[in-house]
């Protein structure tokens, strides 16, 4: 099937608009942060404030990368979806369309039959989610390595939890608390409380000690091919010395287990403990008895 | 004053060395449920989707403790010293 060449000009469109913002990260990075010889583990970069009546609001490198990595997905996913039909011969809407299903099978596995409309929502905290810890692969700062992002994400859980929780009346919210025993709400508060933290805490955590285990490997390199070029004789020390043998292949070994892996599950697991305690918050049998008994009442 | 912030650097250094002592819980805990997935995949190795699915989500759980107490070295290591010392310098003034 031949495409026409309109066609062709958005699709490249498309993907210069999904790789763009990745170089205009990378752009921003090398203007703010120029390259030096020391390897130093630090936060993230600020790259401007904007004053504010109560506090400064610091415009920071995780906040510029996660806005970054949300348009690029965006563009992705018009790409994926530019010229569905349905008798097409395309390989990308066979991918979107795996995409699709995998997120609604996991949907429906791991929550009820209300919560079918749930598969965007996963699937976005997901794909944001991996991608940002990808981001690494770049050598870009990545934004889920600053408590700041992860945190903003397990607030938003948290309040969908909530809001769930409180499909009953807040009645039967405040009464979920004394569960066993009225004796017991105190732990229950605090339980409430963990969640978002735990959540937060756990993505972050992942991701930044691999971010700082994979630095003191570089240096711990760094200073392993010093001493073997130290060992040469003056003359060969002098030329070879500005070469990194040590440090230049051997840093990406770890950088597919912290980078790769260890991102694409946190994404994985931040997805499914978010379906899991929305899914387990949710009271559905009080709901759908108090949902009758309302039309019942109605009839009268 | 040397002396005061030396005894700030290492008592830092000390107390993230110690939190990182956290580390065996999960890592024992992490063993048990790798160990026992072995096993139910070994019985029945046609469910061996599910069964690692739920393992590595067991594993992220018992991960946690952990991580708190990764997050409390990384703050005593990166984000205490300069506080403290500013703290001291502070009181001196």
């Amino acid at each position: 099937m031949q495409r026409s060449l309109c066609f062709k000009i958005v699709d490249v469109l498309l993907i210069i608009g999904a790789v763009l913002p990745l170089v205009f990260g990378m752009i921003l990075k090398i203007l703010f942060n120029p390259a030096s010889e020391g390897i130093s583990i630090s936060g993230a970069l600020v790259y401007f404030t904007i004053p504010m009546p109560l506090q400064n609001l610091p415009i920071t490198e995780s906040q510029v990368n996660s806005a970054l990595v949300v348009i690029t997905i965006f563009f992705l996913c018009l790409y994926f979806t530019h010229g569905l039909s349905v008798k097409s011969n395309l390989k990308r809407q066979l991918i979107a369309e795996w995409i699709v299903k995998q997120t609604q099978s996991l949907v429906k596995t791991n929550m009820s039959d209300y919560f079918s409309g749930f598969a965007p929502f996963v699937a976005a905290i997901m794909g944001l989610s991996a991608f940002s810890s990808l981001l690494a692969l770049l050598g870009l700062y990545a934004p889920t390595s600053d408590i700041n992002i992860v945190g903003g994400w397990a607030i938003l859980v948290f309040v969908l939890i909530t809001y769930y929780k409180m499909k009953c009346g807040p009645l039967h919210y405040v009464k979920s608390f004394g569960d066993p025993v009225p004796f017991l709400s105190p732990l229950n508060i605090i339980s409430e409380v963990a969640t978002p933290i735990s959540m937060a805490f756990r993505h972050y955590g992942n991701v930044l000690s691999g971010a700082v285990i994979s630095v003191l490997v570089a240096t711990g390199l760094r200073g392993l091919s010093n001493i073997i070029y130290s060992l040469l004789p003056k003359a060969l020390e002098r030329v070879l010395s500005n070469l990194p043998i040590l440090q230049i292949g051997l840093p990406a070994i770890l950088s597919i287990y912290f980078d790769v892996f260890s991102g694409c599950l946190q994404a994985f697991i931040f997805a499914m403990l978010t379906m899991l305690y929305v899914a387990s918050g949710f009271p559905e049998e009080d709901y759908f008895a108090r949902k009758a008994k309302k039309l019942a009442n109605l009839k009268k | 004053m040397e002396l005061a912030i030396g005894i700030i650097l290492g008592c830092c250094a000390l107390g993230a060395g110690a939190a990182m002592i956290a580390g065996i819980g999960p890592g024992i805990g992490e063993g048990n449920a790798v160990a026992s997935a072995c096993e139910a995949i070994g019985r029945q190795p046609e469910c061996k989707g599910s069964v690692t699915t739920t393992m590595l989500m067991g594993c992220a759980i018992a991960e946690t403790t952990g991580l708190y107490a990764l997050v409390i070295a990384i703050l005593l290591i990166f984000v205490a010293p300069n506080m403290l010392v500013n703290i001291l310098l502070n009181a001196v003034k």
